[in-house]
């Protein structure tokens, strides 16, 4: 359960800790993500996953109560450190949320606001760029003959879909993934859980999610997570069948949590 | 034994009565009103109200000068105040979270919001009116502003406060700096809202008299300067409802069945407008 494990390392965390003004919700946090692979955080209610998400693009700073200490290095770079650009680095690394979250504009320039935050694109460029999204996302076809509508016109399970397309217009590296079937029925669930196994061939992702079926499911790499502190951390197939620590078994087998 | 079915019953029958008592009460003075307006307003809603000039006591006229005198005060104020008040709105919701400047700010706005339109019409005749020795129109459109900010900033606020957090926490996670994500996120979200503000605040300032009379005054003959004393529909019906000329008093209840229509216009249009965005979202 440490840095070693990892062959690739896309992001690596040292003695991370996390605070919520004076209460500390994650405490010396060290674990590196592997590039291209999928990694999922599981954990009960509260434990940190979703804090511990949330300090890979510092979305923390947006609260001016929230800190964190300790070093999370992106390809060896700091990105706690006070230099980073907050917005360079956030273009780097994309987050989909758990209620869908599409903009109040329509589905063609939810995808083109990220985009144009940082290229210069000319309309046909746009267009292909939005085309190329929405087929990643796997919502072309049923999107191509709307996208002047409102993206609020959607169901949920398109709607989180169209977010996740909007993440990757932007062509991160990393896209993390806050409990993203949360709010979905079984087969939008299943849509995008497909979806990212079809995405981690272009991008690292990190999934926080509270359905242990679904890490299992989806991810190649898991840490469980338990109060704010990481108690395992593995190849998910070993963490499932034979954790190494009894707080791990408990919770994944259902005595606990 | 009276069981708890026939009880519950009669409790219901009850409460529901004097519901139904208290909303016909308030219900019966709107209705007289409207049909007092109507059964007077009508008869002397002539063509001739939105052709001629308000008359001198005798003769035939109409309120032609004060309508438009109303219409163009009603829209400069209306374009001072709501810039100021959406970005104010905009400065107490997105930015008030910290420091001691956004809690004194809404503080004051509060109190801005209840302030009797005397008080600002008397405010505006001191610090303008007294100044340049005249009446103007352009005093009336200033105390006009005063009374939309106050409405416009307390409604932008609550309109972008109901947006979800999560909405700006998506945009600030594309990497949009703060500026991107109220201008075409937020703002853009709230924005039926904050229109309906806005309505509001010009049904509002329409029928106000009390500010025009230290203001714009009045003008019996036809004006569009706006530096100059201004006919208006409220000040032109306070004058000739207390006038004892009969063809006066009818060309008040004429101006009056007018502004309140209007205004229930606007109010209808603001509420349509926030229920089509209220099934939108």
């Amino acid at each position: 359960m440490n840095i070693e494990t990892v062959a690739n390392p896309k992001i690596i965390v040292k003695d991370l800790n996390f605070y919520y003004g004076n209460f500390r919700a994650l405490k010396d946090i060290s674990l590196s993500i592997p590039e291209k692979m999928v990694t999922s955080f599981i954990g009960p209610s509260g434990c940190g996953k979703s804090t511990l998400l949330r300090t890979f693009n510092r979305m923390y700073q947006l609260y001016p109560k929230q800190k964190a200490t300790g070093e999370i290095l992106l390809d060896g770079t700091d990105i706690l450190d006070k230099k980073q650009d907050l917005n360079m680095l956030r273009a780097k690394i994309g987050m989909v949320f758990q209620k869908p979250t599409p903009f109040p504009m329509s589905i063609h320039d939810n995808i083109a606001f990220g985009v144009k935050l940082y290229e210069n694109l000319n309309k046909n460029q746009m267009d292909e760029r939005v085309e190329w999204a929405l087929r990643k996302a796997a919502l072309w076809t049923e999107a191509k003959d709307k996208l002047r509508q409102s993206g609020t016109s959607l169901s949920g399970g398109q709607q989180q879909r169209l977010c996740i397309a909007r993440a990757i217009a932007v062509k991160p590296q990393v896209l993390l993934l806050d409990e993203p079937t949360s709010a979905l029925d079984p087969i939008s669930t299943a849509h995008i859980e497909l979806l990212i196994d079809e995405l981690k061939e272009d991008f690292t992702i990190v999934i926080v999610t509270h359905n242990m079926q679904q890490a299992a499911r989806v991810s190649d790499f898991t840490a469980y997570m338990y109060l704010g502190d990481l108690i395992e951390f593995g190849d998910t197939s070993s963490v499932f069948t034979n954790p190494k620590r009894k707080e791990t078994e408990d919770y994944i087998t259902g005595r606990f949590g | 034994m009276l069981n708890l079915y026939t009880r519950r019953r009669v409790i219901n029958a009850l409460g529901l009565s004097v519901s139904v008592l208290a909303m016909l009460f308030g219900l019966f003075w709107l209705c007289w009103i409207l049909f007092t307006l109507l059964d007077q307003g009508l008869p002397a809603l002539a063509p001739a109200v939105f052709t001629q000039m308000t008359p001198p006591p005798g003769s035939a006229g109409g309120l032609l000068n004060a309508i438009a005198g109303s219409l163009m005060m009603t829209l400069v104020g209306t374009l001072i105040g709501t810039p100021i008040g959406i970005l104010a709105g905009t400065y107490l919701a997105e930015f008030g979270q910290r420091g001691w400047m956004a809690p004194i700010t809404r503080f004051i706005n509060d109190v801005l919001l209840s302030a009797p339109s005397i008080v600002i019409g008397l405010f505006v005749y001191e610090i303008y009116v007294i100044r340049v020795k005249h009446f103007s129109g352009w005093a009336g459109a200033l105390a006009l502003s005063i009374l939309v900010i106050p409405i416009v900033i307390r409604t932008t606020e609550n309109m972008l406060r109901l947006v979800p957090s999560t909405l700006r926490e998506a945009a600030a996670a594309l990497g949009a700096p703060q500026w991107k994500v109220i201008n075409f996120v937020t703002l853009r979200a709230a924005r039926a809202g904050i229109i309906t503000g806005v309505l509001l605040a010009v049904a509002r300032i329409s029928g106000e008299t009390a500010p025009l009379l230290f203001t714009a005054l009045n003008n019996q003959f036809w004006s569009s300067n706006m530096d100059k004393p201004l006919a208006n529909l409220p000040v032109v019906i306070f004058q000739f409802a207390m006038s004892p000329y009969e063809d006066w008093q009818n060309l008040a209840w004429a101006g009056a069945l007018l502004i309140t229509f209007s205004v229930l216009t606007l109010n209808i249009v603001a509420r349509v407008l926030f229920r089509q965005s209220a099934t939108t979202h």
